[in-house]
């Protein structure tokens, strides 16, 4: 092990190659995709699951019995908008506006949180009258599948508040825009898995 | 130096965004309108809403994603095919498997 | 029960003497191994040099180190069960009752299939893969030593299961109705499924750290089709984990819902389908094998090709043959339960999809042969193991294609024909495999040769043995005998059981073999030293390194235009050129988070296990918190300074010469 050793920083007037972390941020996001393409083939299996159990419901509510459709019709708004206030965020993060960054994110957090309120309110609702997850293997595959997809949705905005705190901090580095990049892919992802649950639960329950 | 870090994952412009947003709104619309209002048959209804669906998620991945054959971006693009190729066997091989069984059961 | 313990009490220690007796070994061993490396000042090492060390080939050596602890255990496992089969013959009850037997081959099974074969492929693709491509540490470094710490987590609760509480009695393949609460209210199952999931974690950031590495980090002008072998087995490997490996992820998480809180995916009441539990454990459980095939025969390549002095046959077709292997995997899992009772159609598709494998199969086979032919081939210890992978795995491949006729099946799905089948093939290909690879690579690693000696004692004792203990299993399997069975009474299976108890005492013989060529050859390490770093001739950029190599491994990277680049440049005479001056080099720092993350994982597990809400509370947030400040660590990093690079540049091409 090296016992001579500049920090990085000096390293880098010291003429440092560039080719040694040429592209490092490029690396990241390319892994970060890789793990969400696992993430995918996880939803995929609860979504087989649900596939296969969803008439299994020992006597009780089936999906056309519980399911409101204009309120998720409102989630699915929210979640939407949300996609696109990011997609807003993450170009002024690019463009290294600091304030506008912050702002998008705010509103898409604000956004995420109402989804998440709603469907704790739902998933409350259900419970309390009895249609929990332990009351047959529809429900204990639709509360798993849609609150899979929430705890994502629920990580999703704890890692934007430290994004945010970051950005904040120490303001858009190249670390900051990597890791705002990988969230991106990850938000819009949980959008594209939503598109999914409300297609295969929500919808084709209620049919 | 830090821009070009993370240029290698393509972002979109606001246009992009617009875009894919005014598709998504149509694209979910139409399905909830069909199914709460019960205009049409359930067959028709349900190929519908399956197939607007998956149209949406090539929305997503296009206009959101930014999903492209690029030089740059084909890596992340076929690593998608894959998984997607991989997901459609597995799920519709599950479900025959044990609709089968089940079959066998009545 | 209560809060501050949960399920926890004074129960959980065990009763049974051989239990006692086990432990207390371990306990001796561990003081033995703790006086030794307090005397010997090493304490200070381990921690600074390996446990937080970020470096591929050094965690790659500890993966290997891990492989061969639990295969004490597996093979123990073994061993006990071979005795018990042999004495409880004739009615006769034997010295394992069946509470005991059972968590036997439960922990036999998970142990050889997760903690000894995934840890030993993963500690040879660690050390190799980053070398071949010409790279200087995988992608991410960090998160490579955070996986290495998990499966430690997950290998840590298997062996606490057996001084605390109880293993699962249900087969390593865990199925409900058996393996749910009402069937299984111990922790013996919790121990399995928290051991499975953190481990699996690991093993799934392992495999997307390698195809970003894989993909993003090759050498200047390596293209895809000019990697080794070895490396494209592995990425198919790879791709196969991040696919598969989910999909047990969710399984079981459904089967811990069901546990923990009530739910119904896989109970008899409530709507629930075990079938459910039995089809997706299988879509993972099929390309799980794939996962531990593909790169031991990445290996037998790099082999055949390396001591026959002859450019591999076929390279692309070999690349091709394991690509459609990897996704044919994807389709044939139903062979594990064509008797679970799915239409006739669906154990048709699934037939047919399963025999079909046995042509890209034997096409890898044909090229290793066309490889040899007219190359002259030096009988080494690595070429000793590939020779008996090709008698082996020969045979295991054609039982296999047998089962694979649903028909066929019937009769023998869960007979010793299947045991003996999957044996043939695990053992023969994979785990012939890794010990072809480890003595191939070890040089490589460790800068000295192993024991030629012993390592042939080894070899032979492993052939033998295993010939031994498993072709009377295949006997077994046609008169009858089913597996998981804790006594017989049939006196015409007596005969076969005995041979099956002396194989198993033979391949006892080569572990012992191998460890003796470990001692010996460390014993004799400065007589026999690896000066040049090309012990083989080697075709490929790893024996381009010294022995072991520089932890920067690469002082410029190389460029590359076909494969086999390392021959490509000892002949244009590119291969040891001394350099004017080179430029510093960027690497990463060595970490505690990880060793912390894994700690606190496995605290987390324990307390799950265990029902101690609190401390799963404190394990799992710690553990996060912990990854989070990580996140904001900037001291992560630093660089090699151009005259350390020279020195220890101009070290190795002055071994070189000398060699």
């Amino acid at each position: 092990m090296s016992t001579t050793h500049m920090n990085t920083h000096d390293a880098h007037e010291a003429g440092a190659h560039h080719d040694e972390h040429h592209d490092t941020g490029g690396n990241t996001v390319f892994g970060f995709w890789l793990y969400l393409m696992t993430d995918c083939l996880l939803f995929a299996s609860v979504f087989a699951t649900y596939a296969v159990l969803f008439m299994n419901t020992a006597g009780g509510v089936s999906g056309k019995d519980i399911f409101e459709l204009d309120f998720v019709l409102a989630e699915t708004a929210a979640l939407l908008v949300s996609s696109i206030t990011y997609g807003f965020a993450l170009i002024c993060a690019f463009r290294k506006n600091k304030k506008g960054t912050l702002s998008w994110l705010a509103v898409t957090f604000l956004l995420g949180a109402i989804f998440i309120a709603m469907e704790i309110y739902e998933f409350h609702h259900l419970i309390v009258n009895g249609h929990g997850p332990q009351a047959s293997a529809f429900l204990s595959a639709f509360f798993t599948l849609v609150g899979t997809h929430g705890l994502h949705v629920t990580a999703g905005l704890i890692w934007m508040f430290i994004m945010m705190i970051e950005v904040t901090k120490t303001g858009l580095t190249g670390r900051a825009v990597t890791r705002l990049s990988c969230l991106s892919l990850f938000w819009h992802f949980l959008d594209v898995v939503w598109i999914c649950v409300f297609t295969v639960v929500y919808l084709m329950g209620a049919i | 130096m830090s821009d070009h870090s993370s240029e290698a994952h393509s972002h979109g412009s606001v246009k992009s965004y617009i875009v894919g947003f005014i598709w998504s709104v149509i694209l979910t619309g139409i399905p909830f309108w069909m199914v709460m209002t019960e205009a049409f048959d359930k067959g028709p209804t349900y190929i519908t809403i399956i197939v607007l669906a998956v149209i949406q998620i090539f929305v997503h991945l296009k206009y959101f994603l930014h999903l492209n054959f690029s030089e740059q971006g084909k890596l992340d693009t076929y690593s998608f095919i894959f998984s997607a190729v991989i997901i459609v066997m597995v799920v519709a091989l599950s479900v025959w498997i044990i609709y089968a069984s089940n079959a066998m059961m009545m | 029960m209560s809060a501050l313990l949960g399920k926890l009490s004074w129960d959980a220690l065990p009763y049974d003497p051989i239990v006692i007796g086990t432990l207390c070994v371990v306990a001796v061993a561990g003081c033995v191994l703790a006086f030794l490396l307090i005397k010997h000042k090493l304490l200070g090492v381990l921690w600074n040099d390996w446990l937080t060390s970020v470096d591929h080939k050094k965690l790659g050596i500890m993966y290997i180190v891990l492989a061969f602890v639990m295969l004490i255990r597996g093979f123990a496992d073994a061993i006990m069960m071979r005795l018990q089969l042999a004495l409880a013959t004739n009615g006769d009850p034997g010295y394992l009752p069946p509470s005991h037997y059972d968590q036997i081959f439960t922990a036999h099974g998970v142990i050889m299939i997760i903690f000894m074969a995934m840890p030993f492929m993963i500690g040879l693709m660690n050390i190799v893969v980053p070398l071949q491509i010409g790279a200087r540490d995988v992608a991410f470094p960090f998160l490579n030593n955070l996986s290495f710490w998990l499966a430690v987590s997950g290998a840590v609760l298997v062996n606490i299961s057996l001084g605390l509480g109880e293993f699962a009695k249900t087969g390593w393949v865990a199925y409900p109705p058996l393996a749910g609460l009402e069937y299984s209210p111990g922790v013996g199952v919790d121990y399995y499924i928290w051991a499975l999931q953190i481990s699996g974690i690991g093993t799934t950031l392992t495999a997307v750290n390698f195809l970003a590495t894989v993909f993003k980090m090759r050498t200047p002008g390596m293209k895809l089709m000019d990697m080794p072998i070895f490396t494209w087995t592995c990425t198919w490997a790879n791709i196969l984990i991040a696919a598969s490996f989910p999909i047990l992820t969710a399984v079981l998480a459904m089967l811990t819902l069901d546990r923990y809180l009530d739910f119904h995916f896989f109970t008899n009441d409530g709507g629930g389908n075990s079938m459910m539990y039995i089809n997706l454990f299988w879509a993972w459980g099929h390309p799980e094998v794939y996962i531990l095939v593909l790169p031991a025969f990445g290996i037998f390549s790099e082999i055949v090709s390396t001591f026959t002095g002859k450019r591999l046959f076929g390279y692309k077709s070999m690349v091709w043959a394991t690509a459609s292997i990897s996704i044919l995997g994807f389709i044939v899992w139903l062979h594990h339960f064509f008797t679970m009772g799915s239409s006739a159609n669906v154990n048709a598709f699934f037939g047919v999809m399963t025999m079909i494998i046995a042509v890209p199969t034997g096409v890898k086979l044909f090229n290793w042969l066309f490889t040899m032919y007219r190359g002259r081939l030096r009988v080494t210890v690595p070429v000793l193991w590939t020779l008996g992978f090709m008698v082996t795995f020969s045979i295991g491949g054609m039982t296999g294609v047998l089962l694979a006729v649903p028909g066929a099946d019937y009769v023998l799905h869960n007979s010793l024909f299947l045991i003996a089948h999957f044996h043939n093939t695990i053992i023969g290909g994979a785990v012939f495999g890794y010990l072809a690879g480890f003595a191939f690579w070890f040089p490589k690693a460790m800068g000295f040769h192993l024991n030629v000696k012993l390592g042939k004692a080894a070899f032979w004792c492993w052939l033998v043995g295993f010939f031994l203990a498993f072709m009377p299993l295949y006997v077994l399997g046609f008169l009858g005998m089913t597996r998981r069975l804790n006594h017989t009474d049939n006196p015409d299976w007596n005969i076969w059981l005995y041979i099956a108890l002396v194989g198993a005492f033979v391949i006892l013989a080569g572990i012992i073999c191998q460890f003796l060529q470990l001692f010996v050859s460390f014993r004799d390490r400065n007589k026999n030293l690896d000066t040049t770093g090309d012990p083989w001739n080697g075709h490929t950029l790893e024996w381009s390194t010294a022995s072991p190599p520089q932890y920067y491994n690469f002082a410029e990277l190389p460029v590359v235009s076909d494969i086999d680049a390392f021959t490509d440049m000892k002949e244009k005479g590119t291969a040891y050129v001394r350099k004017e001056s080179y430029a510093p080099i960027h690497m990463p720092k060595n970490t505690k988070s990880g060793v912390v993350i894994g700690a606190l994982i496995t605290a987390f597990g324990f307390a799950m296990i265990w029902h101690i809400w609190w401390l799963a509370i404190v394990g799992l947030a710690g553990a996060i918190v912990t990854f989070i400040a990580r996140a904001y660590t900037s001291d992560v990093d630093y660089y090699v300074q151009p005259d350390e690079i020279a020195q220890i540049e101009n070290e190795h091409l002055d071994n070189v010469a000398k060699g």
